[in-house]
């Protein structure tokens, strides 16, 4: 395998803060933990509005967006960001959407309704989020 | 008996029980026998430092809860200022003995509740705060005379300062009776908890001009908690905390002196947070290295010589981090252990967090119960019946010593880096944090991989919690979640629509024109914001104007 193709094949995922939250720590040891599993990361650092988070998936070109809220206002958030994605041809179709946080079951089955995959809460394992990422990247209609 | 101890006991210790009495007449054993107030090594053994003695290591005054114990003061607030001030009327009814005021996201970072930033935010993480019309509700039919509050505010904390003084005025109260702190600590919010507004430089004069304003306007208010809660949260070590905390204290006081205040003027009103985390002992030693650690400080590198500027007092919150989603219900014994350690300890106030905060926000029934929790200890337990009970433990001295030590290399450390504001504009501490925090990570996830194996002989360096990595359950939780009022934010900017139709339009850009003027020289800005929120500008007027002059602050992302 080339150089370059190892380039492609490498999954890109942006990791980001929505909102006013400032509790990073969470969005912090995933994008290390996904950086580690070999995984080509970008974290935006906190307060992104969601068009600052659609502009940087679309410049970065990436397979996973994923967004962290502990404020609790993810129900409001998350399905923005995922607005200003679709205007920019950034769709669940074509990438994955994941969310994290202090997220009530009953909000995660909303989440999906609006695009997420998946949301992972306190006691997540960084490694079956990265797991979960190689499982479902390869899915994306990336044509 | 010693003759050092003898002379504290017919000194110290007469004289403060002379001044105010102590809890009861008499402590005793369950057989009847009465408690001495503190016990030292041996009938011929050194007593060393007593409480209410430099360097403070057994506590900051010479009866500590034999006089009074700990102020209970629940961290609270949330959607707007009615719905808070039912939360604190409940809390002062249930024998809580002060406030603790907590604000939504848009309010810590300085935008009104219309702003397009507040967007999903207004009302979530705690009271949503536009204008003095806000304020005069959230303390409604609450003595500003007789609770103290303490308010977690940073960036806009002179502008909390201001509100708060304005409504205590219009309840008869004047600013030299008012108590309570603002949490005002820029510094950790650089480093680790993210409600900065502008950059360092001006930031750390807002900070001086409150230092200023309350040593001679409001002489009971505690200008500063200097918090490593926060840092402890993102991931720091126990010596970590110590250690970034008192570097950042020592910023403060470096800015204050820069600006001619002399240090034992100001160094009475500095305040103390800490985080207590559920390694007991630890614990227990990290609040006496600290309280050591400040004292020498103080004196030896401030030249203190007011003992009161040498204690270190501080307020313990039980640790956030370390509450579980898994089975809730065992929060309660965590919070338990972590409130023992912290009156073990000698703190001066205590927040214990609810069974249920890591899933949402507290339930009225959960916060009763971590009041419950703390009078329980108070009043049962026996613990604060004498004074520094285990002082004098081989493991307890030991454990001081050695993260008094630690703390000491990491405060050289940022010296070396030229003090906490350079370090922070460095990264170091956001990067010391993280490693500490991934370690952690990688303990818990260590323990649950070998769970998972069915491996647990191999001595890996697991770290078990309860429930999520070990006995675990597939119960469902049956926690009610507590959810904020859509409408909250509808209601605020209503609210503030009928505001700004009602005010007096030139004397409120007179007032932010003021501001403006003034954050280009060095006047005080506190009495302009306190001139200000009485005219009814808001606090995102306010932020804004400083905005214009001095910018914001773009964080160094560390990963």
């Amino acid at each position: 395998m080339s150089d370059t193709s190892t380039l492609t094949d490498q999954i890109r995922v942006l990791v980001a803060k929505p909102g006013l939250d400032g509790h990073d720590r969470g969005a912090k040891i995933v994008a290390r933990a996904l950086r580690d599993a070999g995984m080509e990361v970008i974290y935006t650092g906190i307060r992104q509005t969601p068009d600052m988070i659609a502009e940087a998936a679309l410049q970065e070109d990436v397979h996973v967006v994923a967004l962290s809220v502990l404020s609790g206002a993810h129900l409001e958030l998350f399905p923005r960001v995922v607005d200003a994605c679709r205007k920019r041809g950034i769709t669940p179709e074509n990438t994955l959407f994941l969310g994290g946080g202090i997220i009530p079951d009953e909000d995660a089955d909303a989440l999906r309704e609006t695009g997420f995959s998946a949301v992972f809460g306190p006691g997540a394992h960084t490694g079956d989020i990265a797991e979960y990422v190689r499982a479902h990247v390869p899915e994306l209609d990336r044509s | 008996m010693t003759s050092k101890l003898q002379d504290w006991l017919d000194g110290p210790y007469a004289k403060a029980t002379g001044r105010f009495p102590e809890r009861r007449d008499e402590f005793r054993r369950s057989s009847g026998e009465p408690l001495d107030p503190i016990y030292v090594n041996g009938e011929n053994g050194e007593a060393g430092p007593l409480p209410g003695e430099y360097p403070y290591t057994r506590g900051i005054q010479p009866t500590m809860y034999r006089g009074r114990l700990w102020t209970m003061r629940q961290y609270a607030g949330q959607e707007d200022a009615e719905a808070s001030n039912r939360r604190y009327r409940f809390l002062l009814d249930q024998g809580q003995t002060g406030l603790s005021v907590a604000f939504d996201l848009p309010t810590q970072i300085g935008y009104d509740s219309d702003a397009s930033m507040s967007e999903g935010e207004v009302g979530k993480v705690g009271v949503a705060i536009d204008s003095i019309d806000d304020m005069r509700t959230l303390f409604d039919q609450i003595p500003l005379d007789r609770v103290t509050t303490s308010m977690t505010i940073n960036s806009t904390a002179n502008i909390l300062l201001s509100l708060y003084a304005a409504v205590a005025e219009e309840q008869g109260v004047g600013r030299d009776k008012i108590g309570g702190t603002v949490q005002n600590d820029i510094l950790k919010e650089y480093i680790a908890r993210g409600t900065y507004i502008y950059p360092p430089k001006p930031s750390m004069r807002l900070i001086t001009d409150s230092f200023d304003y309350c040593t001679r306007e409001v002489p009971r208010w505690n200008t500063i908690s200097i918090s490593g809660y926060h840092m402890r949260e993102a991931g720091c070590t126990a010596a970590q905390e110590i250690g970034f905390t008192l570097a950042n204290a020592i910023a403060y006081v470096e800015a204050a002196l820069q600006q001619g205040m002399a240090f034992d003027s100001f160094g009475p009103r500095l305040s103390f947070f800490f985080a207590c985390h559920s390694n007991f002992l630890e614990e227990i030693g990290k609040f006496r290295a600290a309280r050591r650690l400040w004292a020498s400080i103080a004196r030896d590198r401030f030249g203190s010589e007011n003992q009161r500027a040498q204690m270190l007092r501080f307020h313990t919150q039980t640790g956030g981090v370390t509450l579980t989603a898994q089975q809730p219900d065992n929060n309660v014994i965590r919070t338990t252990l972590q409130a023992l350690a912290a009156v073990l300890g000698g703190t001066q106030s205590l927040h214990t967090n609810s069974l249920d905060e890591a899933l949402g926000l507290p339930s009225e029934h959960a916060v009763e119960i971590a009041l419950r929790t703390q009078q329980v200890i108070g009043y049962e337990s026996g613990v604060a019946d004498v004074i520094d009970p285990l002082g004098g433990s081989y493991y307890i001295e030991q454990t001081t010593d050695a993260l008094e030590e630690e703390a000491r290399n990491y405060i050289e450390q940022i010296d070396a880096l030229g003090g906490a504001v350079s370090a922070i504009e460095q990264g170091y501490q956001q990067a010391e944090i993280l490693e500490a925090a991934s370690g952690f990570q990688r303990e818990v996830e260590t323990e649950a991989e070998a769970a998972r194996d069915g491996d647990r002989s191999a001595g890996k360096l697991g770290r078990v919690i309860v429930g999520v990595n070990r006995f675990e359950t597939d119960e469902d939780s049956d926690v009610e979640i507590v959810r904020v009022d859509p409408t909250v934010r509808e209601r605020q900017i209503e609210k503030l629509e009928r505001l700004r139709d009602g005010r007096d339009q030139t004397a409120v850009s007179a007032a932010l024109d003021a501001i403006q003027q003034a954050a280009a020289t060095d006047e005080n800005l506190v009495p302009l914001m306190l001139d200000a929120v009485k005219q009814s500008a808001t606090l995102g007027e306010i932020s804004d104007s400083l905005r214009q002059v001095w910018g914001e602050y773009r964080e160094r992302i560390v990963v």
